[in-house]
């Protein structure tokens, strides 16, 4: 699987898929997109960068393990919950921030954090299992 | 008297330790070990803040503060103030406050520091939710934090089998009486209709009135004994000294052990002052005090023979409680005070001679008094206080604790009792603080597996400020008695009392004579220690089974157990799984219909474009290439043209997003299973007789056509449409989104997502687990497999 081409192209791909993924991520709460979706794109993009690079790249870019990831997005999922508190409102009452920066309208919100957890718990969910099979398809 | 509503401070007082637990580890990372002073300034300010509210609580005051949480079951994050939660909050976070310095020192250099600040913040919070709680449901969920929270730092030193072990026993335990604790809320909140704590202590015979005060009674009895290490529960609390001293002292002397005995106290104008609560509870209370006490004699470790006067005092604590007496009640209010300042103390002196010497191991210490002069100090002034002697605290205690319980005319004959049990057990406590203060420190110098010397200040701080503590408010007895002890004796009786306490006894009277014979038994009992010690170690080894020994047996029952149930459940050959578990899904599907003869009518076929023809007719050609395919990795991407051609049908008709999700899971499907499929090494073909394709393809048509007639028959139903006109109408004006399908998921039904996203992050770390999981040749190909399954699920979970 590894031919020149495939690993010449491949980081780049990847790279482009990850972006792409974070595009999907954002639009997704007026457009079709959204976390999870956006994750799996993420998740595969690291699954091609490891079957042509080698996991141990991947681990390098990433820096983290891909299970912290996961871990880390579930904490930011349920802490967008939290902040309603502080408004002594229930638990998970969406918040919304809303405001012109150079005449454009940029909408910070809770679920925005949420999704942003989700997509963090997919791409560290999947992209772990994946890059743990490539790695054992090495011994 | 109806509680007063106050601002949400005490609610960010409570959450404070949290966002100190996050900010620690970076802090450690900075300051190393000094980060211990700025980070002590939390449970200081937090200390302030509870004693502001000495003044209005001693005048019999109570407050009320509330924030709401899920309020459509009730649940609400909402705080009682009142003698017993100040007294508590002032515990928790002043010895808190002493043991985050104590813990910069004797972690001093250590890799983990920081996370081990974090750990201590998360359970200061958890503590001080809990001793605060209202709401039943709030309440509960800090009791299950401050047991996992326990866990974490029994097993801080996770490399060692020790203290793994006794990590996981005191979760299993704690956190095991936990659930049966929730039991007991649930069935107090059907019985009475109420959540809030405040509430039913306005009506103290709500509970009793209501049918239900047995359950009731026993449910919170497991969880207050497993909590606060009432025999038989008693084991973990020994085995959790696995933990770094500072914990010990924190909390499994001063805090988290007294949870149950607060429980028990808080509910006591609910359930006390029964013949049930005044039966059970004594007479737990009692055994667990001298099984305490001897086996602490049995010990020649220190932490060990404080861990086990640890499980005496809480045992003492629930005899005391049990009398429902007012003055043996007081007695016990008292004590629970003494013995966190005192026991919290010995602790960290405990720690601060295996720090500084190398071992706490009594019979290899000696002749540190002039190495460690104020170590010794501080040792001195807290054991005088734990052996009951003025003027101490922990004497003050004593005599009222004996003033109630010899009050034969108020008690009777479990006034003896608990009388005789407390004598003998305070006694044999005497001895245990005689030897905790003496043996290590007078005597000639002993040579130590290191070069004893003073410990650094953060070591010392501690000790020396609790057992100076416990002096003062021996001296000042009377604003002792006014400020703390009344107001908690008053939470106790669910009535307003005023106290009046005095240092030195006014008269020759019962308690005084009853004090003479603890401390002549005491220093009788002292001088034949070593004897007693090896008598109770041959008994013991006589009777050879204890209650943890029992746990392991219970645990390795149930791991045999649950072996056997798998070997017969799980044969270990994927096709038969899959095999199965389609016969029952074409079942399912497929004999409703059959049962009520009413299959749905095969509706006319519509008009399709040549284009859509198209698609149909890729995903049957992607079907057939499967079904010929020579090799699986063919088979496998056939299936994936499949997919793909489903994926556009959803394309079409007007769901993006479907489809959009089902190319990425298709794609990641095939990548996944084609990896899994070459790790199995299995031959690339897959052979299999006539026979056994008949079967498989008998079985996945009446898979295909059930669930073709059950989307058919779904479909012929009338389309209830007033959740989709909700969604339409509300998801731009209420969640500001136009993509109802994102909407839904991250704001209308979020909570079902994080739900959702807490079983993929499990779901990861199982197959993580599964992959990496080293087996024998024979069983690697079935983690594989399983791997692979569960790995399949995951990806389709959605």
């Amino acid at each position: 699987m590894r031919t020149v081409i495939f690993r010449t192209i491949a980081p780049y791909l990847a790279a482009l898929m990850v972006l792409f993924s974070i595009f999907v991520l954002l639009r997704g709460h007026n457009e079709p997109g959204g976390g999870f979706i956006g994750g799996l794109i993420a998740a595969s993009a690291l699954a091609i960068f490891g079957i042509a690079c080698g996991v141990a790249s991947v681990r390098r870019a990433i820096v983290f393990h891909p299970m912290s990831i996961s871990g880390f997005g579930l904490f930011i999922g349920a802490l967008a919950g939290v902040l309603s508190f502080f408004k002594n409102q229930a638990f998970m009452t969406s918040q919304w921030l809303i405001f012109d920066l150079f005449d454009v309208e940029i909408a910070l919100s809770t679920p925005l954090v949420f999704d942003i957890g989700v997509y963090l718990v997919v791409v560290g969910a999947i992209g772990s299992i994946a890059l743990a099979l490539e790695e054992r398809e090495a011994d | 008297m109806t509680p007063a509503v106050i601002d949400d401070t005490t609610l960010y007082a409570v959450l404070a330790p949290f966002a100190a637990a996050v900010v620690a580890p970076f802090l450690t990372r900075w300051l190393k070990h000094n980060a211990a002073w700025p980070l002590a300034l939390v449970p200081a300010l937090i200390f302030l803040h509870f004693v502001g509210f000495i003044g209005p609580v001693s005048q019999g005051e109570t407050f009320v503060a509330a924030k709401a949480w899920a309020p459509s079951y009730g649940v609400n994050f909402s705080v009682y103030v009142d003698g017993l939660s100040t007294l508590f909050g002032l515990l928790i976070s002043g010895i808190g406050t002493f043991i985050i310095l104590y813990a910069g020192g004797y972690l001093k250099g250590h890799p983990q520091q920081g996370r081990f600040f974090s750990f201590l913040f998360l359970f200061m919070g958890a503590m001080l939710g809990l001793v605060l709680g209202n709401n039943l449901i709030s309440l509960f969920i800090f009791w299950e934090l401050t047991s996992i929270t326990s866990f974490l730092l029994i097993g801080f030193d996770h490399l060692r089998a020790a203290s793994r072990r006794a990590a996981i026993q005191a979760l299993v335990v704690t956190g095991g009486g936990g659930l049966v604790l929730l039991a007991g809320f649930i069935v107090i909140i059907s019985a009475t209709g109420e959540i809030e704590m405040s509430v039913l202590l306005a009506s103290p015979d709500i509970i009793k009135d209501s049918g239900l005060y047995l359950p009731i009674f026993l449910l919170v009895l497991g969880g207050a004994f497993t909590k606060s290490a009432q025999f038989p529960f008693h084991f973990w609390l020994p085995n959790a000294m696995e933990a770094p001293t500072p914990v010990s002292a924190y909390l499994h002397s001063a805090t988290m052990v007294k949870a149950g005995v607060y429980l028990l106290m808080r509910m006591h104008p609910l359930l006390g002052d029964t013949v049930l609560w005044t039966t059970v509870l004594p007479l737990f209370g009692g055994v667990t005090l001298l099984v305490g006490t001897i086996l602490a004699v049995r010990q020649t470790d220190l932490k060990l023979m404080l861990a086990y006067t640890t499980v005496a005092s809480l045992g003492l604590l629930v005899m005391l409680t049990g009398t429902s007496y007012e003055k043996a009640l007081e007695g016990a209010v008292l004590y629970l005070l003494a013995h966190s300042l005192f026991k919290g103390a010995l602790f960290m002196v405990a720690g601060t001679i295996d720090h500084e010497a190398g071992t706490r191991d009594v019979t290899k210490l000696g002749g540190l008094r002039s190495l460690m002069p104020i170590t010794f100090a501080a040792a001195c002034l807290a054991s005088l206080s734990m052996a009951g002697l003025p003027p101490f605290i922990g004497f003050i205690a004593k005599e009222i604790l004996y003033y109630g319980t010899s009050d034969i005319s108020a008690l009777g004959q479990l006034g003896i009792m608990v009388t005789i049990v407390a004598v003998v057990g305070n006694a044999l406590m005497l001895v245990i603080a005689a030897a905790v203060a003496i043996k290590p420190f007078l005597g000639p110098e002993v040579e130590t597996p290191k070069h004893a010397h003073e410990g650094p200040v953060l070591l010392i701080a501690g000790p020396v400020f609790l057992s100076v503590t416990g002096v003062i408010m021996a001296l000042f007895a009377h604003t002792t008695g006014v400020w703390f002890i009344g107001p908690t004796l008053s939470s106790l009786l669910g009535e307003f009392t005023q106290i009046d306490l005095h240092l030195i006894p006014t008269k020759i009277n019962a308690p005084v004579i009853l004090s003479f014979i603890t401390v002549g038994l005491g220093i009788a009992l002292f001088t034949q220690l070593d004897r007693m010690r090896s008598m109770i170690a041959s008994a013991l080894d006589a009777i050879g089974w204890g209650p943890d020994k029992g746990f392991d047996q219970a645990v390795s029952g149930i791991v045999s157990l649950a072996t056997a149930v798998t070997r017969v459940l799980q044969t270990g050959k994927m096709q038969t799984y899959m095999l199965l578990t389609f016969v029952f899904t074409a079942l399912a599907v497929l004999l409703p219909g059959y049962l009520s003869g009413s299959f749905p009518a095969l509706p006319k076929l519509p008009e399709y474009r040549f284009y859509e023809w198209g698609i149909l007719l890729i995903a049957v050609l992607g079907l057939i290439a499967v079904l010929i395919a020579k090799t699986r990795l063919t088979a496998i991407v056939s299936l994936g043209v499949q997919g793909f051609a489903v994926a556009l049908i959803f394309m079409m008709f007007g769901a993006p997003d479907l489809s959009f999700t089902q190319f990425m899971v298709e794609t990641l499907s095939v990548v996944i299973l084609a990896l899994v499929m070459t790790r199995l090494n299995l031959s690339p073909r897959d052979h299999r007789s006539l026979a056994s394709s008949v079967v498989t393809g008998v079985v996945a048509v009446a898979v295909g056509l059930g669930l073709m007639l059950t989307l058919l028959a779904i479909t012929q139903q009338p389309f209830d449409s007033r959740l989709s006109e909700f969604f339409t109408e509300f998801s731009r004006s209420i969640a500001h989104g136009r993509n109802i399908v994102n909407v839904i998921l991250v704001d209308f039904r979020g909570f079902d997502t994080l739900g959702e996203i807490a079983v993929v992050v499990l779901a990861g770390l199982c197959v993580l687990a599964l992959i990496r999981i080293k087996t024998r040749p024979s069983d690697e190909a079935l983690a594989k497999s399983t791997a692979g399954q569960a790995e399949k699920q995951t990806v389709e979970a959605r």
